[in-house]
């Protein structure tokens, strides 16, 4: 059996419960793995959700580095779109279109899919196996692949050192 | 009045902008997908700082916010994602501005072909 799903279950699980009781102290903390451990044997013997996902110590620093690159990009997606919407002449030129990527892992897909949708002017419509269907804001007509590779890189030169 | 609590009150007071602007994106744009476009990224960061900057005033209720501000980054994209798809699987009409269109070109690829063939492998 694959003990990275419950591994991995479990250390989420702890820090919701932790987040959740806002203390450490240990007579809230056994009680909540015992709960903890409980619900991963009744519910999680055959997860498979975090299957794709690497555990060296590589991965782990990029899993940092992805959440603050992810989070400048949400931030600059906000102005873009406030500078959209304010402009007296709305300056959008909208279209969908198509990207490949890498990942092999549903999950890790998801993840590319989710933050795609959050960052500047795209946002994913439809997954169709390893093709994504972008809806972007301000296509550039001419250089259509450049603008597909240049949206799914950003994240996914992150992702793939994270999962398969 | 503690300093924490001016800056708390005022990221809540960002994240209220940027609902503000979000909701203007809505009226503003000219079809349904621009629409989700600004309403999605708006609302995230919108949500996310106003309950940052509560998480500040009351610094006991920050595990709690930390939590709701995980859930909002995860379903938010998706409810979007879903939106998004299924109008285009009604085929919502798109505004006049758009250039292209790859996901109707594949669904009407994908319908002449399944004209040729025999129309039952469909079920």
């Amino acid at each position: 059996m694959n003990l990275k799903n419950p591994a991995f279950l479990f250390a989420i699980l702890l820090l919701f419960w932790i987040l959740l009781s806002n203390t450490l102290a240990l007579e809230f903390l056994i009680p909540g793995m015992l709960l903890i451990v409980l619900i991963i044997v009744l519910f999680c013997r055959n997860c498979k959700i975090f299957d794709g996902a690497k555990t060296t110590p590589k991965a782990f620093i990029y899993t940092l580095v992805y959440i603050f690159v992810f989070l400048g990009e949400l931030i600059k997606s906000n102005f873009d779109i406030a500078r959209r919407v304010l402009s007296p002449k709305l300056p959008v030129n909208p279209g969908i279109i198509e990207a490949k990527t890498k990942l092999k892992s549903p999950m890790g897909r998801m993840i590319l899919a989710n933050s795609i949708t959050l960052t500047p002017g795209t946002f994913t419509v439809e997954i169709d196996n390893d093709t994504l269907y972008i809806h972007s804001i301000d296509i550039d007509e001419e250089h259509l692949d450049d603008m597909s590779s240049k949206i799914i890189r950003r994240f996914e030169k992150y992702l793939e050192e994270i999962y398969d | 009045m503690e300093t924490i609590e001016i800056i708390g009150a005022l990221i809540t007071l960002a994240g209220s902008i940027f609902l503000v602007l979000g909701s203007l994106g809505l009226v503003r744009m000219p079809d349904l997908y621009t629409r989700i476009q600004a309403g999605t990224k708006a609302s995230t960061l919108g949500t996310i700082l106003t309950l940052f900057g509560l998480g500040l005033i009351h610094l006991d209720w920050m595990g709690k916010l930390i939590i709701l501000i995980l859930f909002v980054l995860l379903t938010n994209p998706i409810s979007s994602h879903i939106l998004a798809r299924s109008a285009h699987y009604i085929k919502t009409p798109v505004s006049k501005l758009t250039k292209v269109d790859k996901l109707k070109d594949k669904e009407t690829e994908k319908t002449s072909e399944a004209n040729h063939t025999n129309p039952e492998d469909e079920l």
